[in-house]
C-alpha cells in the first residue's frame, strides 16, 4: 500500500536580510503510513515545524517533492491545495495565538465548513456543536469567546477546527507544550480516541520526548535540518545508535528519583550551530563525543547500521552499539 | 538556625474583578547547601511566594513573616531588601533575554553588579570576577565573549550569564524560578549541572521553583507541592515519588507520559478561581477520593506515615488514596 505521505529529498532554505541562506530543512526524505502516528523530535532550530509546514504545503518546498496519497503535490495550484486542505490539517502550540480573540468559537471552528461551502445556517450549527461534543466541550458554550476558556479547552477547540473536515493526515505541531500536565494528559488522551475512531494519521512534532514516546508509533530524530535517526518508537529508545539520539535522551530529565540518580548522563558542549552555515560533513560532529575524522569531511547517509532492519535507520558513521558507553567517549573527548 | 523561615504567609492582590488569593497560608523552611523544589501548576502561587519574600510584588496585600538570616524580609525597608537582593539572595528567572539590558554589554552588566553591592571593588577586580563567572558557568572563550551583547548569546548561554551574575556575590540562597524552562533539554542538562556544581562549591541554599517534576527529581532535596495558593503536601524527594500520600501529587504524577504507553489518568476538570475559593479542600472539586468534610473543611497540613518530615494536607489515613 502507498504510504500516506511521501517526501523525498526536501529541502527549504530561506533568505536572511545580510544575503545569506538558512538551510531550515536540508534533504530530508520520509514516509508517513495510514494510521500510524509519526513522532518528530529535535530541539529548537532544529527544522521540526518547518518540516510539517512543507509536508502541509503551508510552505513551497525549495527542491524536492511532496506526495500525498499517490499525488504529487509539490507544486499544486493554490485551488488544488484548496482541496487537500480538507484532507491534511494542523494543530498549532499557542491555544492562545492561534484563535481570534474577537470571534465566537462556534464561528471559529465553523470556519472550515464556510470555507469550504460545506454547511450553512443551522445544519453548520448542528455540525460545529456536534464537533464541540466529540472534543468534551460544552455545545452550549456555542456563542462564547476564546478568553473564556481555559488553556486546555482552547486547545480543544482547535482539535474541533482541525477535525471539522475529516481529514486523513492530522499535524501536531507542539500541541500540549503550553499545557499543565494534569491537562496535557486529557489531550493526548483525546487526540489517541480521535484517531482510534476517524483512523487519523498523525505527524506529531514536540520537543518532549516523554510525550512523543507515549504517541508515536514511529519518530524521526531531526538535528540542524537533517534526519539523524529514525525507528519504530521502542527501537529507538532500546537500540538507539546515533550519539545526538543518545544525548537527547539522556537529558531528558526523568520523574523517577532512582532512574536520575543512576543513569548516565551525557552533557553536550556548546550550543546547536548556526543553521546558515552549517557545519560540512555530519552536522553533529562539532559536538559528537564520538567524531572522527571522517565526519567532518563527509555525510553519513541514513541507512540501516549495524545488524538494523530496514526500519531502523542512522546516519552516523560509528553508531553505538548496545549497551556502549557514551560517557566514556565524553570524558576521552574533553 | 535555618537560613530562611517563612511561616503562614499570605499574599492577595486587589483586581477590577475581585480580591485575588494568590497564596493562602505557606509555611516552609530551607537549609544551608540543600535544595527545596516548589512544585505546582499555573496559577499554584508557587511564584507569587518567593517575589514576595524578595519585595517584588508591589501592591500586594501581605501578611505571615520570613525571615532570612535573622532578618524580617516581610515589611522590610526598601533599602534593606536592596542590599539582600543580590548580594545574599541571588534570583534567576525564566526569561533571560528579558532579565538582561540589551544594549550594554555582558561583562559591564556583571561588574555593574557587583559594584552597586561592592563599592570598594575596583572596576578592574569586578571584570576579573566576572571572566571568572562566565567561565565557572561554562561560557567558552569567557575572557572574549565578556564584551558581547546579549543578542550575540544563545538562549541557555544568556542562563548561564543569569547564573553568573545571581552567585556573582556569592548568595546564601538562590532563588531559581523555571530557570530551565524556556530552553532545551540538553542545553537544559548544561544548565541544571552547573547549578548543582554551584551549590556543592559554595554551599548555597537553593529555592527551585518549577513545574517539572522531571527537574525535581533530579535536583530536589525536599518537595512542596502547592495547588490553588496552598501547600497540598511536602516530602523529602523519594518520597514524593515513590510513598506520596495527597490525591493531587498522585494525580500530577499519573498525568505523566510513562514509558509503558498505557493510556494517561488526567486529573479531570481545572483548578478552582482564586477570587472566591472554595471553603473546604481547594483539590476537592477534582479530587477522586472526596467526601462530605472535604467540602466543608480545609485539611489542614500533618504529619504522615510517621515522619516530622513528611506531611500532608487531606483528611485520608495513611495510604488510603492509593489506587483511585
Amino acid at each position: 500500500m502507498t504510504p500516506l505521505l511521501r517526501i523525498e529529498d526536501v529541502h527549504k532554505e530561506f533568505p536572511t536580510q545580510r544575503r545569506e541562506v538558512v538551510h531550515a530543512v536540508d534533504g530530508v526524505s520520509l514516509e508517513v503510513r495510514r494510521g500510524e502516528t509519526l513522532g518528530l523530535v529535535g530541539e529548537t532550530g532544529c527544522g521540526k515545524s518547518t518540516l510539517a509546514r512543507c509536508i502541509a504545503r503551508l510552505y513551497d518546498v525549495t527542491s524536492g517533492s511532496v506526495w500525498f496519497d499517490g499525488h504529487d503535490i509539490t507544486s499544486s495550484s493554490r485551488r488544488e491545495l484548496r482541496a487537500l486542505r480538507r484532507s491534511v490539517q494542523v494543530i498549532f502550540q499557542d491555544p492562545y495565538g492561534s484563535l481570534n480573540p474577537r470571534r465566537r468559537v462556534g464561528s471559529i471552528i465553523g470556519d472550515p465548513f464556510a470555507i469550504h461551502g460545506i454547511a450553512a445556517g443551522p445544519e453548520r450549527k448542528k455540525k460545529v456543536q456536534e464537533l464541540m461534543e466529540l472534543v468534551g466541550l460544552n455545545p452550549e458554550h456555542y456563542n462564547r469567546f476564546p478568553a473564556e476558556f481555559s488553556g486546555g479547552q482552547r486547545q480543544r477547540i482547535g482539535v474541533a477546527r482541525a477535525l471539522a473536515l475529516r481529514p486523513k493526515l492530522v499535524i501536531c505541531d507542539e500541541p500540549v507544550s503550553a499545557l499543565d500536565v494534569s491537562i496535557q494528559a486529557q489531550i493526548i488522551n483525546l487526540l489517541a480516541d480521535l484517531q482510534h475512531e476517524f483512523d487519523l494519521t498523525y505527524v506529531f512534532i514536540s520537543h518532549d520526548l516523554s510525550v512523543v514516546r507515549h504517541v508515536s508509533d514511529r519518530i524521526a530524530v531531526m538535528y540542524l535540518g537533517k534526519i539523524v535517526e529514525v525507528a519504530p518508537t521502542e527501537e529507538l529508545f532500546g537500540q538507539t545508535r546515533h550519539p545526538y539520539t543518545r544525548a537527547l535522551l539522556s537529558a531528558l530529565p526523568v520523574a523517577d528519583p532512582d532512574t536520575a540518580d543512576s543513569r548516565e548522563q551525557i552533557i553536550l558542549a556548546g550550543d546547536i550551530p548556526s543553521a546558515v552555515g552549517p557545519p560540512t560533513g555530519c552536522r553533529f560532529h562539532t559536538r559528537c563525543p564520538k567524531a572522527g575524522a571522517v565526519c567532518g569531511s563527509s555525510e553519513p547517509p541514513l541507512e540501516p547500521v549495524l545488524d538494523d532492519g530496514p526500519e531502523h535507520r542512522t546516519a552516523c558513521f560509528f553508531p553505538l552499539t548496545i549497551g556502549e558507553n557514551l560517557s566514556a567517549a565524553v570524558l576521552k573527548a574533553s | 538556625m535555618n537560613l530562611l523561615d517563612v511561616r503562614d504567609l499570605r499574599v492577595s492582590f486587589g483586581t477590577p474583578d475581585g480580591v485575588v488569593r494568590a497564596v493562602r497560608g505557606l509555611s516552609f523552611s530551607v537549609d544551608r547547601g540543600r535544595t527545596l523544589a516548589v512544585v505546582g501548576e499555573s496559577g499554584s502561587g508557587k511564584s507569587v511566594a518567593t517575589q514576595t519574600i524578595t519585595g517584588l510584588t508591589r501592591g500586594a496585600e501581605v501578611s505571615g513573616s520570613a525571615r532570612f538570616d535573622g532578618t524580617e524580609l516581610l515589611g522590610a525597608d526598601p533599602a534593606t531588601l536592596r542590599r539582600l537582593r543580590g548580594a545574599r539572595i541571588g534570583m534567576i528567572f525564566q526569561d533571560p533575554l528579558s532579565s538582561l539590558h540589551p544594549q550594554y554589554r555582558i561583562g559591564w552588566q556583571i561588574v555593574e553588579m557587583i559594584r552597586a553591592h561592592q563599592p570598594q571593588t575596583s572596576r578592574q577586580a569586578a571584570r576579573r570576577r566576572a571572566a571568572d563567572l562566565l567561565t565557572l558557568v561554562g561560557i567558552p572563550r569567557a575572557a572574549e565573549r565578556i564584551d558581547d551583547y546579549p543578542h550575540q548569546f544563545s538562549g541557555g548561554m544568556r542562563q548561564r550569564v543569569m547564573i553568573a551574575m545571581a552567585m556573582a556575590l556569592d548568595p546564601d540562597l538562590l532563588i531559581a524560578d523555571e530557570p530551565t524552562t524556556a530552553l532545551d533539554v540538553t542545553v537544559q542538562a548544561q544548565v541544571l549541572s552547573v547549578m548543582r556544581k554551584l551549590q556543592q562549591e559554595f554551599g548555597t541554599a537553593i529555592i527551585l521553583i518549577t513545574h517539572d517534576l522531571g527537574v525535581v527529581a533530579e535536583l530536589a532535596d525536599e518537595v512542596i507541592v502547592m495547588y490553588a495558593g496552598s501547600v497540598m503536601e511536602r516530602a523529602p524527594r523519594r518520597d514524593l515519588f515513590y510513598r506520596n500520600h495527597h490525591p493531587y501529587t498522585q494525580g500530577l504524577l499519573a498525568s505523566l507520559p510513562s514509558q509503558t504507553g498505557r493510556r494517561l489518568t488526567p486529573i479531570p476538570g481545572s483548578p478552582p478561581s482564586l477570587i472566591n475559593p472554595p471553603r473546604g479542600c481547594p483539590f476537592a472539586a477534582r479530587c477522586p477520593h472526596v467526601f462530605d468534610r472535604c467540602r466543608a473543611v480545609a485539611p489542614p497540613l500533618v504529619e504522615v506515615y510517621g515522619d516530622t518530615r513528611h506531611q500532608s494536607a487531606c483528611w485520608l489515613g495513611d495510604g488510603e488514596a492509593v489506587a483511585a
